[in-house]
């Protein structure tokens, strides 16, 4: 763990119980500024689980989440004010349909950023030009393709212009040869020290530009390393067995 | 009866101005549907709000009981016998009927708007509700910005039946003495002896309202589906 600093998110004993199933148990973690953190580990392991506990779209059961020194797990942290620093991938992209490309990206930062349409828009159409995507601003998001639409989901939430990007299977939903765009445009944000926790499968992407790689198996992290240690020298069982199946 | 349509029509509709009857009725029946439907409107989305609130996130209970009383007693007793109720016994000294037929046909239309637009909401997917809170919008902003605008078009439909049905029902209005279309068709034959006339004629003017509706609903339709060109 680098220990440089303190930390930008701390997680504090994590605990996530569905019911009687118990998915995250006991999960400590820091995650520091320009850390590009991945979470690799068997479906089912409570990966995405956790992501989502960071920005609590889950509710941790037990535990605390530090982002920037607040507890967010608190009920009495105004969440909706963290979470606009938190930038959300998803699988499944979420572009909200009704609204064209350009309307996506500046909603948020127009109503609840108090950003002028000028400046709004502004950030917007750099950022998309960046994608490459400028000339699609008003497009609406069903004229797109897979690989299109998430690159606009990262934009939408680089306009809010977080701390902190959590990424949820980014890839896992797109045509193969969708998934190259996407990659390429996180490379970028990696480049540019932002902060990410990356939720994957991609595990090639992992090694090349992860800074740390965690294992997670069974609802806790099992294992974390640097991605060449992580990947040409695993130490559990359980992570050889599964590397041997993935790569 | 070909033989004397002219005499039956000037019987029915110029002799004495009956034609008034019509026009006066169907003014009625527009006024009272008109705003029937926005009352509905307004009780249905909140109503339906509270309930997919409920749904979704177990709060309001309190507030989800009763609308779900609400539901139940409007859903499962008679318009007519509604209206009754309301002109006979809680509005009891009332004078002025169109109100008391518009607050009737509002709560009932209410009920029925309010599950159309529950569905509607629930139909939208999570996965939206999620993007809009993790961009940082609270719950009622996400609503409001993100989700309702997809659930009403998703909803047209649905709504566009519901008004229908409404301008027809209102054709009850009769029962508290209201001169409604269908009243007034029904006055005309009373004092004409000739059912035929007032009677197609009644039916052919709420075919036409209805078909100017359904019209409209499907250029708003339209142009609310440009985003999936």
């Amino acid at each position: 763990m680098s220990a440089d600093g303190k930390a930008l998110i701390e997680v504090k004993h994590l605990g996530k119980s569905f019911g009687s199933i118990q998915v995250l148990k006991d999960i400590n973690v820091d995650i520091h500024e320009g850390d590009v953190v991945f979470v690799v580990g068997p479906s089912g392991s409570g990966k995405s689980t956790f992501l989502r506990c960071l920005n609590r779209l889950e509710e941790p059961t037990e535990g605390n989440i530090f982002f920037e020194g607040v507890d967010i797990v608190d009920k009495k942290t105004d969440i909706d004010r963290h979470r606009q620093k938190m930038g959300m991938v998803f699988q499944q992209f979420n572009l909200f349909p009704h609204m064209t490309i350009l309307k996506n990206l500046t909603i948020a930062p127009m109503k609840l950023q108090g950003k002028s349409r000028q400046e709004a828009e502004a950030t917007a159409l750099e950022l998309l030009d960046r994608v490459g995507l400028k000339d699609r601003a008003d497009a609406y998001p069903s004229q797109l393709s897979g690989g299109q639409k998430q690159r606009i989901a990262i934009v939408r939430a680089l306009c809010m212009k977080p701390e902190v990007m959590l990424f949820d299977e980014p890839t896992s939903a797109l045509d193969p040869e969708m998934v190259g765009e996407v990659l390429n445009v996180m490379r970028e944000l990696a480049k540019e020290k932002m902060t990410m926790v990356v939720v994957t499968h991609e595990m090639g992407f992992a090694r090349e530009i992860a800074t740390r790689v965690m294992f997670m198996d069974g609802g806790n992290f099992i294992e974390e390393a640097p991605p060449e240690e992580f990947f040409t020298n695993p130490k559990n069982e359980r992570l050889k067995a599964f590397l041997g199946k993935v790569l | 009866m070909w033989g004397n349509f002219s005499e039956q029509f000037y019987l029915n509709f110029i002799q004495d101005d009956r034609w008034k009857y019509f026009v006066n009725g169907l003014k009625v029946t527009l006024i009272i549907t008109l705003f029937a439907v926005l009352l509905g409107v307004v009780i249905g989305l909140i109503v339906g709000v509270i309930r997919s609130t409920y749904e979704k996130t177990h709060k309001l209970k309190i507030l989800n009981f009763l609308c779900s009383i609400y539901l139940t007693v409007i859903r499962g007793t008679p318009v007519v016998v509604q209206l009754m109720i309301i002109y006979y016994i809680i509005f009891a000294n009332a004078r002025n009927k169109i109100p008391i037929a518009i607050l009737a046909f509002g709560i009932n239309s209410g009920a029925y708007v309010a599950e159309i637009f529950r569905s509607g909401i629930m139909s939208i997917d999570q996965g939206q509700l999620e993007a809009g809170r993790s961009l940082g919008f609270n719950y009622r902003q996400t609503m409001w910005y993100i989700v309702m605008p997809q659930a009403f078009k998703n909803v047209l439909p649905a709504l566009c039946n519901e008004f229908i049905a409404l301008l027809k029902e209102t054709s009850v209005s009769g029962y508290i003495a209201l001169q409604d279309l269908t009243k007034a068709g029904d006055i005309v034959r009373s004092r004409t002896f000739s059912p035929f006339m007032p009677l197609m004629a009644v039916a052919a003017i709420y075919l036409v309202c209805v078909v100017i509706l359904t019209q409209g609903v499907k250029i708003l339709e339209r142009r609310l589906r440009q985003s999936e060109r």
